[in-house]
């Protein structure tokens, strides 16, 4: 396999290679908020795939039938990290049965815990929480008298991401709301597959316009024609 | 005998009324439920910019033709307005913590006498999660509550001490239910407006947390716009 090309040009695979990657027990980041934003063809390749044991690292869990809301619905997740999963009444009730770990976390924390994480920090100090049950069980530190909870950076085996065009060197442009998470979790994971409208060939897209470097990109993959997958 | 409202009137009594607490200019988040339907009734001359929280500075309302690409907080199709930002989660969430955002607005399962706010789980039954409810109501310089006054069956909101999870502790600035007007004024629950027709008395049955009734007592902002029978 020639190495350099890969490191520079980003292999363009089928969903199914893509989350191949993907092993039981892995962490995935998924990008996305409400219906907005997520990798669909990617999640259905995982669904389809059947790998279980995975730590979820997502948002929400979306809805019973709806992009990654079906990893946990078909019961291929063993741990969630979100901030809302009211969506889901799989989540709910599979928690309620004890048959699934889920860590809430408020959102603003959340995605601050994987900027951590893919920017080499050791943690974060936020006044979110302060006062609350969330705060249990966490350092509370006072500056200028002021108290912030220490969240601690979070990190996945491999995210999937949804941007709207890349070009080859796996640069990303986002649409709409659709950006949400997505960036974020691009610089978090130890591989990246990125799910996207359109693959330009480089120098197409305006750095300008480019919010995701390719250099945090692994794998581009191209949507498929599902409901969601097409109109968002 | 405190009248019983069509669940119509009732919602847009509440958002009416904090529609008229902006300033123009001011930057505000708005959450599902009630609070949703302030946009409707910002009053003429007041120009609000709406933050939702998954990224948009400057969102409109529903376009006449949808586009998943672009939804609110809630899921539903919005548009950006002219002049408006589409911007990443830890953007977004950076603005709300940050103290970018004049107001937030957020519906309420408890509000207590010391300004607490629960409105994001009911141990052994629900667990919805906090979303952003808890960065809101840290960051937002007024934290708005929208909630009618009793639960359905009649159970009480405004308590003397939430027995929920909360969500903010002493954060509320401002209660806003169908029938008063409660705000938070150095650290003391005050009753400014009661609804027409409602009486101080009615309020006291229907409200566990103590008060103080404001010496300015008026009649709730808004109600006269309401729809005569």
């Amino acid at each position: 396999m020639n190495t350099m090309p890969t490191k520079i040009i980003k292999p363009v695979t089928s969903a199914e290679e893509a989350v191949a990657h993907v092993k039981p027990g892995s962490s995935v980041m998924i990008g996305g908020f409400n219906y907005g934003g997520i990798p669909y063809t990617l999640v259905d390749a995982l669904v389809e795939a059947g790998t279980k044991d995975l730590t979820l690292v997502a948002n929400d869990t979306a809805y019973d039938e709806v992009g990654h809301g079906k990893l946990v619905t078909a019961g291929q997740v063993r741990k969630v990290i979100a901030s809302h999963v009211g969506l889901n009444k799989a989540t709910q009730r599979l928690f309620n049965e004890g048959k699934l770990d889920l860590e809430l976390v408020p959102q603003g924390t959340f995605v601050e815990r994987i900027r951590a994480g893919g920017f080499g920090l050791g943690g974060i100090l936020t006044p979110t929480g302060v006062g609350t049950v969330h705060e249990e069980g966490k350092q509370v530190l006072e500056i200028d008298g002021h108290k912030y909870i220490l969240e601690l950076p979070l990190r996945a085996d491999v995210a999937l991401i949804r941007g709207y065009r890349a070009d080859r060197y796996g640069n990303i442009v986002y649409y709409g709301t659709n950006r949400n998470f997505n960036p974020a979790m691009a610089a978090a994971a130890d591989l990246v597959i990125a799910e996207v409208d359109a693959i330009l060939e480089v120098g197409e897209l305006d750095p300008n316009d480019v919010v995701t470097p390719g250099i945090l990109v692994d794998i581009l993959v191209l949507k498929g024609d599902s409901y969601y997958a097409s109109r968002t | 005998m405190l009248p019983v409202l069509d669940e119509e009137v009732l919602r847009h009594r509440i958002a009416r009324r904090i529609a008229r607490e902006f300033e123009d200019g001011d930057v505000v988040n708005l959450g599902i439920g009630i609070p949703t339907l302030v946009s409707d009734h910002i009053p003429e001359g007041v120009r609000v910019t709406f933050q939702t929280e998954n990224g948009v500075v400057g969102a409109g309302p529903k376009p006449p033709e949808e586009d998943l690409r672009f939804i609110g907080a809630g899921g539903r199709c919005l548009s950006v307005v002219p002049g408006g930002a589409l911007i990443a989660s830890d953007f977004s969430f950076g603005l709300i913590r940050g103290g970018h955002l004049d107001a937030t607005v957020l519906g309420a399962l408890q509000v207590d006498q010391e300004a607490n706010l629960a409105n994001w789980w009911i141990p052994g039954k629900l667990v919805p999660g906090m979303g952003g409810a808890m960065d809101l109501v840290t960051g937002a310089k007024h934290v708005i509550v929208a909630t009618t006054h009793t639960t359905k069956k009649g159970g009480i909101k405004l308590v003397k001490k939430c027995n929920l999870p909360l969500t903010g502790a002493g954060v509320v600035s401002l209660v806003v239910t169908e029938y008063a007007v409660f705000r938070f004024v150095d650290g003391q629950m005050v009753l400014e407006e009661l609804a027409p027709g409602i009486t101080e008395e009615d309020i006291r049955e229907i409200t566990e947390a103590e008060y103080v009734t404001s010496p300015d007592l008026g009649v709730m902002q808004g109600c006269e716009e309401e729809q005569q029978d």
